[in-house]
């Protein structure tokens, strides 16, 4: 097992490599140095030697893929690619293109995002859970058919709604939270309040419609007969059984998305105006600031390539069937 | 006259052109036909179907552009028209000045105005179109309450004469087909709902008006062929890549597998919002830099519309391609695929005539699926400005309008209401005729449901 993970570890190398060069390729396709320099330096009565002297701070001088004036295997290694790649792989993201650290700013900006993003996923995950127990639970039942057309409801409101919906009941109408904004030590309670709100109601739906179509696929399954036969109770069987072998899915569908929780939710904490890596990421998309989009591209796809090996680990620890070689 | 070919015309009438086409090799194979007739046996599915079919009927009248004659000799307002725009003439034409109530009489802004006996005053000015036949304003209730009725009568007459077409005899056959019932009963409930609303509107501002006098009925109209042109246009630019690179990795394996792989591993790592909105703000950068090649708003805004599908596309396609892949891997190992193999037939031909017709199932799946997920991600990606232009008539530009207009006191509700509120009846038909079509053509889900319909699963044999 060991070996398979060292393997697949290897394998990431080759996909962040792809990434990095699908970001290269994205930015460099319509921009130009000199455009990204006119950027951050405002665009009016720039002089091309402050563009000059700002590209080669930042090393934008250099060619994008290939050098070649130089000789041998600089011809590759003296490049913006390779540089910046080679420091991105020891995770040495050195400064944006605003010239801020940052690793810095990655620090400071995560809890936020791991604030909203992780108490969403685990509110989201019982109330989907309850739900979707009950649901399969009365299987047939008008409760049952209600309960599915809620949700279908549901999924088909649009996100926007339930964000100025809830802006509106809860801080225009109610008072109970701010519309946006973020503060410090207890006071985040009261802003995390409402993004975490939205996010689980807006996955909702959706969720306890995945998790009955599982639930119901396990109770029509043998064992279920086999121990309904017996003469277990129901709501045993239920809890003991089908539950247990349900959550399997559940479970690693959850695992995978852990380590990307730190990358925030994009649109969520820009429309909630929350400091954390989402909206770190669109204000340097915005600004074209090609140096920190750089690193919140490679440290997602990082991110995701580990949820996908935890996603597998979790595999093989709740499940005995399941072995990897 | 002259006819005007957007780019965004001809892709609509082409992907109407490959349904009419799939249509016609459907209705002639048993095995395709089969699941649609049980789709055509759900009443919900049905009655989703009518209202699907108004959308796509308006999104279509929508999409045949021309250049208005009158307005050839003067060039700055020489925007193309579409039929749709012809269709509703008063509505598009009787602007106001700036944001008015749903049935308002008078202005939402107070204006200063010079009294006859020479003092200023602020008051509300009166609509130039909205209830300008009213003699007496107190008459409004009656009025509405009048007209709405005779639309409503108009339109449920008009419904029926529809039905009857359509369907000779259905009020005869209504007992054993509840899903023709169903799609009857719809036309007529909508078809009273657009009579009242459509007498009305000749003399209201229904929706009310936007910030620059728009009325909101008319954008909410012109919003649909956007939507519907997010939804459908972007699977079909996914289909070709998920298509050949999902079934050829699953037939061939080896290098062609492990190319196809890496691809989509790669795309699908970086997060997904992350790649639409690196890819739109490029295209911004892009599109403001060759300005000048854009002669007008409505082809800059059309332009943007199918980059914006396309981008949509084109980072998508990786879960429907591992799909694909999947099944593919299943489908080589079948004894058809293996017959083929030994009588020596290429491998390009079994991909082509053995493997995709037996994935076209999830292709169909997928498609109905994603649809209203589109629809809905179009408004969100156009509220953090990396969505379609903002020149351009569409839900999320009318959210994003309105977002800022909601602190007003008091507020300005209306534009806001229509968007969503018409998403909202637009996707929950998408949903539901995707429910009935995952249970016609998944087998899976086949008997999912007949387990769940069957109170006793235990009770059967």
């Amino acid at each position: 097992m060991i070996a398979y993970f060292v393997r697949r570890l290897l394998y990431a190398i080759p996909i962040l490599l792809g990434v990095n060069v699908l970001t290269f390729a994205l930015f460099f396709l319509v921009n130009t140095p000199d455009d990204m320099a006119r950027m951050q330096l405002g665009n009016r009565r720039v002089t091309q030697e402050a563009i000059e002297q700002w590209k080669a701070d930042r090393g934008y001088n250099r060619p994008v893929f290939w050098h070649a004036a130089q000789a041998g295997s600089a011809k590759l290694t003296d490049t913006l690619f390779f540089d910046s790649t080679r420091r991105l792989f020891t995770f040495d993201f050195g400064k944006s293109d605003a010239g801020r650290d940052i690793s810095e700013d990655l620090r400071q900006r995560m809890w936020p995002s791991l604030v909203i993003a992780l108490p969403s996923l685990l509110i989201g995950l019982g109330c989907a859970l309850s739900a979707a127990l009950v649901l399969a639970w009365l299987a047939g039942s008008r409760l049952d058919f209600w309960g599915g057309v809620i949700c279908v409801g549901m999924m088909s409101v649009s996100g926007l709604f339930y964000i100025i919906g809830g802006q509106w009941l809860l801080a225009k109408l109610w008072r109970i939270a701010p519309i946006s904004g973020y503060g410090d030590g207890l006071e985040i309670a009261r802003f995390v309040l409402l993004p975490v709100l939205v996010s689980v109601l807006a996955g909702l739906g959706g969720m306890v419609r995945w998790y009955r179509a599982l639930l119901l696929e396990e109770l029509g399954k043998d064992y279920v007969r086999t121990a309904r036969a017996k003469g277990l109770p129901d709501g045993l069987v239920m809890w003991a059984h089908v539950l247990r072998n349900a959550l399997i899915p559940v479970l690693t569908g959850v695992v995978v998305l852990l380590p990307s929780l730190f990358m925030g939710a994009l649109i969520t904490e820009a429309f909630f105006a929350i400091p954390g890596l989402g909206s770190y990421t669109i204000e340097a998309l915005q600004a074209q600031d090609f140096a920190a989009v750089r690193v919140m591209v490679f440290l997602g796809s990082l991110l995701y390539i580990v949820g996908l090996l935890l996603t597998d680990l979790s595999y093989v620890l709740v499940d005995p069937r399941v072995r990897l070689e | 006259m002259t006819p005007v070919f957007l780019l965004t015309d001809l892709a609509l009438w082409g992907v109407l052109t490959l349904a009419a086409a799939y249509a016609w090799s459907a209705r002639r194979a048993l095995h395709l036909r089969a699941p649609w007739q049980r789709v055509r046996q759900q009443p919900v599915a049905m009655a989703a179907a009518v209202i699907l079919l108004l959308h796509v009927g308006v999104a279509l009248l929508d999409s045949i552009h021309f250049l208005p004659a009158e307005a050839a000799g003067k060039d700055a307002t020489r925007e193309p028209l579409s039929l749709l725009d012809l269709a509703v003439r008063p509505l598009r034409e009787g602007t106001e000045t700036s944001y008015s109530a749903p049935f308002a009489l008078v202005a939402f802004d107070r204006e200063s105005r010079l009294q006859p006996d020479g003092s200023m005053r602020r008051e509300f000015p009166r609509l130039v179109h909205g209830g300008a036949h009213l003699q007496d304003d107190s008459a409004r209730g009656v009025d509405i309450l009048k007209r709405g009725a005779l639309g409503a009568a108009g339109g449920v007459l008009l419904g029926l004469l529809l039905t009857q077409l359509l369907w000779p005899g259905w009020w005869r056959a209504r007992a054993d087909d509840r899903a023709a019932t169903a799609a009857a009963v719809t036309l007529l409930a909508v078809g009273a709902l657009v009579g009242a609303l459509g007498v009305l509107a000749l003399r209201y501002h229904v929706f009310g008006t936007d910030k620059v006098g728009t009325d909101v009925l008319y954008q909410s109209l012109k919003s649909i062929r956007t939507g519907l042109l997010i939804g459908t246009l972007t699977t079909l630019i996914t289909l070709p890549f998920a298509l050949a690179l999902g079934i050829a990795a699953g037939y061939w394996r080896g290098l062609v597998d492990d190319i196809v792989q890496y691809l989509y591993t790669t795309l699908a790592s970086i997060p997904g919002v992350l790649l639409v909105a690196a890819s739109a703000l490029l295209l911004d950068a892009a599109m403001t830099r060759h300005a000048e090649a854009f002669t007008s708003i409505v082809v800059r805004s059309d332009l943007r519309l199918l980059a914006l599908c396309a981008i949509l596309g084109l980072t998508s396609w990786t879960g429907l391609c591992r799909l694909l892949r999947a099944e593919a891997l299943k489908l080589r190992e079948s004894e058809f695929v293996r017959a083929a193999e030994a009588l020596g037939v290429r491998g390009v031909t079994i991909l082509w005539r053995h493997l995709l017709p037996n994935v076209m199932h999830i292709v169909i799946i997928a498609t109905v699926l994603d649809f209203s997920g589109l629809v809905l991600a179009e408004a969100a990606l156009t509220y953090i400005d990396i969505g379609v232009d903002p020149g351009m008539e569409s839900w999320g530009n009318m959210i994003n309008a309105a977002r800022l207009e909601l602190a007003r006191q008091p507020a300005v509700w209306w534009s806001l209401a229509a968007a969503l509120v018409w998403m909202f009846g637009l996707v929950l038909a998408a949903n539901l005729f995707a429910d009935a079509v995952r249970a016609a053509f998944d087998p899976r889900a086949r008997d999912a449901l007949a387990t769940s319909t069957t109170p006793e699963p235990n009770a059967r044999d």
